[in-house]
């Protein structure tokens, strides 16, 4: 036993066993999201069934198995549910029955051993529609302008061929409204600040204002001349989408007629073959990944939010990365090493770990109030009392962000610069290099990839933070992204989306917990890859300079 | 460690005047003789409160091949490095005395330093390439000097090369990382960069210490043939290549200039025991 002590074995598997753990932690947690917001996205089959009530009365429903769940018949009597004595345990099934709209509940959990006779009849249809979100029934009658032109069997095929029609209609009205609108009204409001700049403005003689007036009047005009016709575009898009509708039967017998201007998918998975269930999982995924929220954040995509986090991080790292590489430069080369410069270097290191949300408020109440707030009445006060820079957005977001890991890439540098050999820094002084040239032309390219991995940390941290983000600039629903067609293309004020607040959002605030639970996972899924990529990127150019500048020292 | 390996071998040899390949046609090389490049008077140096250098009064001469020798800490590489001011990186280190290049006082307060190394080139104990491609680092010198003309920068580093001797290895692969370079080529290299801005002083700071035999032997040859255009200044612990490549020889022990005469007379006929003591190896 003392040999087997001495031999370092315990030790070997110990670290071993270390490494293993967390190994498994990694994986279970990636795997766990991975599986459970994936699976989403899978069209399953659509289930009739034959439910036995207790008190004898077969009823029907229509849904989409959820999860099942074993539990032990205790439980389940204590619930007030009678189980046979000799059963010890109880399967229950959550049911997905959709059509919030016409149905109580559009979740419920069953017995199974109340639910028989389990169908997957081929005409049973799923819709996802943009409001309500999703619709369970037998298609009966297409309809085009009201007059019917399918029905019975030959009802479904309209129904599939019909579809993609008018959800291409409505995404080109939803691409109206949002962008060419949204353009719209945004020189618009420009023209209106416009105006408001040239009363204000006591310098200019009442002519030359009424001059102006006059221009920005006939400049408005046209506007709303464009709008109008915008305005007509759309609407007429609309009545072609809404031209076609069907007839449903839902579960409990009632007909129900939806426009299609309502829809976005209408699907048929109990008909489909796996290769076409595959494309369509794909194609749901992908429109996940594309499309814009819909419900309170509960349905449609996180386009907004993959864009605005992307973005978040780059203008992060814009602002971080110079600055921290200055300051470390200064650090290292410049300052004098004394007690001043130590004193220094602890307090950088101290900020790394003072809680993220403390930088929140500290950004909330220097960039946002005292920075913005001096920002608007200098160069903004025809907006005022709105508020342009003066309120939570994007700049101030990356703002408090690069504050936050300023510390990663200002120590990751130094210990780079450190590293850098001085027979390196000697050979230059030595041709006649002053300090500067010798630190542009040869230091700093050399610890160009300890910056990097400086910059590979900030961008893990600042990617996954969340708490900081709500009180500068992260909102649920941002109405525009920060970056569009009008001038000036990146609007740094705007506040935007980020997939961890996302995340809580939907996990937390949402009011349908099951409708939202999957999208929590699928989100985190996205959210974590997107982390992913834009490390092995950073490694990827670290790992360049690093061939770059290899020496034998390293 | 070196030094007392080499100090402790027979230099019997090394006492043939035979083998001083440094004498021209025979004739004895005399110091009164010499026109003066670099003129030390009187240097002081400290480190901090460790005085390193105690009054040096030394006259190299110009175009010709100047060695310091002496044991390990006895502040000849310091004094090498007065010459181009690269103890000013030292915090600590203070000086007093004079160091005059051509009659031009090195640290007079007006002086431009960078302007001043640039004038008195220095080669490393290691090599010490850049992490650039080979091109890249003979034309360092002169893109800091701001000269961007293709033609001239090709002319340059080819000239340097061949000086270095290293043209015909590395012609085909300018352009690739110096690092590639064996040892003794980087070594070349780096006194290619040298040579490439035209200095006056070229300082050798134990140049082959680090290398192989064959990397030596090239390196002397390179000595010899540079010091019709350099004043050279080298440090070495080796006594053979003191003897081999020097026209002059100092030698240094604790911080004093104990003995400094031609080559051939330090060697054969030293005026000091000291001296002698420490080339035959009785020293250390």
């Amino acid at each position: 036993m003392t040999n087997w002590f001495k031999s370092g074995t315990p030790w070997i598997w110990l670290n071993a066993g270390a490494v293993t753990l967390s190994m498994i932690m990694v994986i279970g947690l990636i795997g766990l999201i991975a599986v459970r917001g994936l699976g989403h996205f899978w069209p399953s089959d659509i289930a009739e069934i034959t439910y036995l009530s207790e008190d004898g009365e077969e009823r029907r429903l229509i849904g989409e198995l959820s999860q099942s769940e074993t539990m032990t018949a205790a439980a389940m009597r204590e619930t007030g549910l009678e189980v046979p004595e000799d059963q010890e345990v109880v399967v229950r099934h959550l049911i997905k029955h959709g059509n919030r709209d016409l149905l109580p509940r559009d979740f419920a959990w069953y017995v199974a051993e109340q639910l028989r006779d389990w169908r997957y009849p081929e005409n049973l249809v799923r819709l996802e529609r943009r409001e309500w979100g999703d619709f369970y029934g037998y298609v009966r009658e297409v309809r085009e302008g009201g007059v019917p032109v399918a029905t019975g069997d030959a009802a479904l095929q309209a129904l599939v061929d019909l579809a993609p029609q008018s959800v291409r209609l409505m995404d080109e009205v939803a691409r109206i409204d949002r962008y060419e609108i949204g353009g719209v009204n945004f020189r618009m409001e420009q023209i209106r600040l416009e105006r408001r700049r040239v009363e204000m403005d006591e310098r200019m003689s009442e002519t030359a204002k009424a001059e102006r007036y006059e221009e920005l009047d006939a400049e408005m005009g046209s506007l709303q001349e464009e709008y109008n016709q915008l305005r007509e575009q759309r609407q007429l898009k609309r009545d072609q989408a809404g031209n076609v509708s069907a007839v449903f039967e839902v579960m409990d017998g009632r007909m129900v007629e939806i426009n299609f201007a309502n829809l976005v998918r209408a699907t048929a998975p109990n008909a489909m073959s796996t290769s076409e269930k595959i494309g369509e999982y794909f194609s749901r995924f992908w429109r996940f990944l594309s499309d814009y929220p819909r419900e309170a954040n509960t349905e449609g995509g996180i386009f907004p939010a993959i864009f605005g986090t992307v973005t978040m991080v780059m203008i992060m790292s814009i602002f971080v990365t110079p600055f921290g590489v200055l300051a470390a430069i200064y650090l290292r080369e410049y300052a004098k090493q004394g007690p001043l410069t130590r004193a220094i270097r602890i307090s950088v290191n101290n900020l790394a770990g003072v809680p993220s949300i403390v930088f929140g408020v500290f950004g909330l109440g220097f960039f946002v109030y005292f920075i913005g707030g001096n920002i608007d009445q200098v160069f903004y006060p025809e907006a005022l009392p709105a508020p342009t820079f003066g309120t939570p957005g994007l700049i101030w977001v990356s703002l408090t962000l690069a504050l936050l890991t300023l510390p990663v890439v200002i120590v990751s540098t130094e210990e780079g610069l450190a590293r850098i050999p001085k027979t390196v820094r000697e050979g230059s002084l030595a041709l006649g290099a002053t300090k500067a040239e010798t630190l542009w032309r040869t230091v700093v390219p050399l610890a160009s990839p300890a910056m990097m991995t400086g910059l590979i940390l900030a961008v893990a941290r600042a990617a996954g933070e969340v708490a900081p983000l709500m009180l500068v600039g992260v909102v649920k629903l941002a109405p525009n992204l920060p970056v569009d067609g009008q001038f000036p293309y990146v609007h740094l004020e705007r506040s935007i989306m980020h997939l961890g607040f996302h995340i809580y959002d939907v996990g937390f605030q949402s009011p349908n917990v099951e409708a939202a639970r999957p999208l929590v996972y699928a989100t985190a899924l996205v959210l974590v890859t997107i982390i992913i990529i834009l490390n092995l990127t950073a490694i990827a150019i670290r790992n360049r300079l690093r061939e770059k500048y290899k020496s034998e020292s390293d | 460690m070196t030094e007392q390996k080499q100090g402790k071998e027979p230099v019997t040899h090394a006492m043939d005047p035979k083998y001083f390949a440094s004498q021209e046609g025979g004739r004895r090389l005399k110091l009164s003789d010499e026109e003066s490049c670099i003129n030390i008077r009187d240097l002081k140096l400290w480190y901090g409160e460790d005085q390193a250098l105690k009054g040096i009064d030394l006259m190299i001469p110009s175009r010709r091949v100047t060695a310091f020798i002496g044991p390990s800490g006895c502040g000849k590489s310091t004094l090498l490095r007065c010459m181009n001011r690269m103890n000013d990186l030292i915090d600590t280190c203070r000086i007093e005395g004079k160091i005059e290049i051509d009659g031009e006082d090195i640290y007079a307060p007006k002086v431009d330093v960078p302007e001043l190394r640039r004038r008195v080139g220095m080669v490393f104990q290691k090599p010490n390439p850049f992490p650039k491609s080979i091109y890249e680092n003979v034309a360092y010198g002169l893109r800091l000097q701001g000269v961007r003309d293709r033609r001239k920068l090709d002319a340059v580093v080819e000239r340097s090369l061949k000086r270095a001797a290293l043209w015909d290895e590395v012609k085909d692969r300018l352009h690739e990382n110096a690092f590639g370079l064996s040892g003794g080529q980087q070594q070349r290299l780096v006194i290619a960069r040298a040579v490439a801005i035209e200095p006056e002083v070229l300082l050798l700071d134990e140049p082959a210490s680090a290398l192989d035999p064959i990397s030596t032997a090239k390196i002397e040859e390179l000595i010899y043939e540079l010091k019709n255009d350099y004043t050279i200044v080298i440090v070495t612990h080796n006594m053979q290549q003191a003897a081999r490549v020097s026209d002059y020889t100092a030698y240094l022990y604790m911080g004093e200039l104990i003995e400094y005469n031609d080559t051939v007379s330090v060697f054969t006929n030293p005026r000091k025991k000291a001296t002698e003591d420490y080339i035959t190896g009785r020293y250390g």
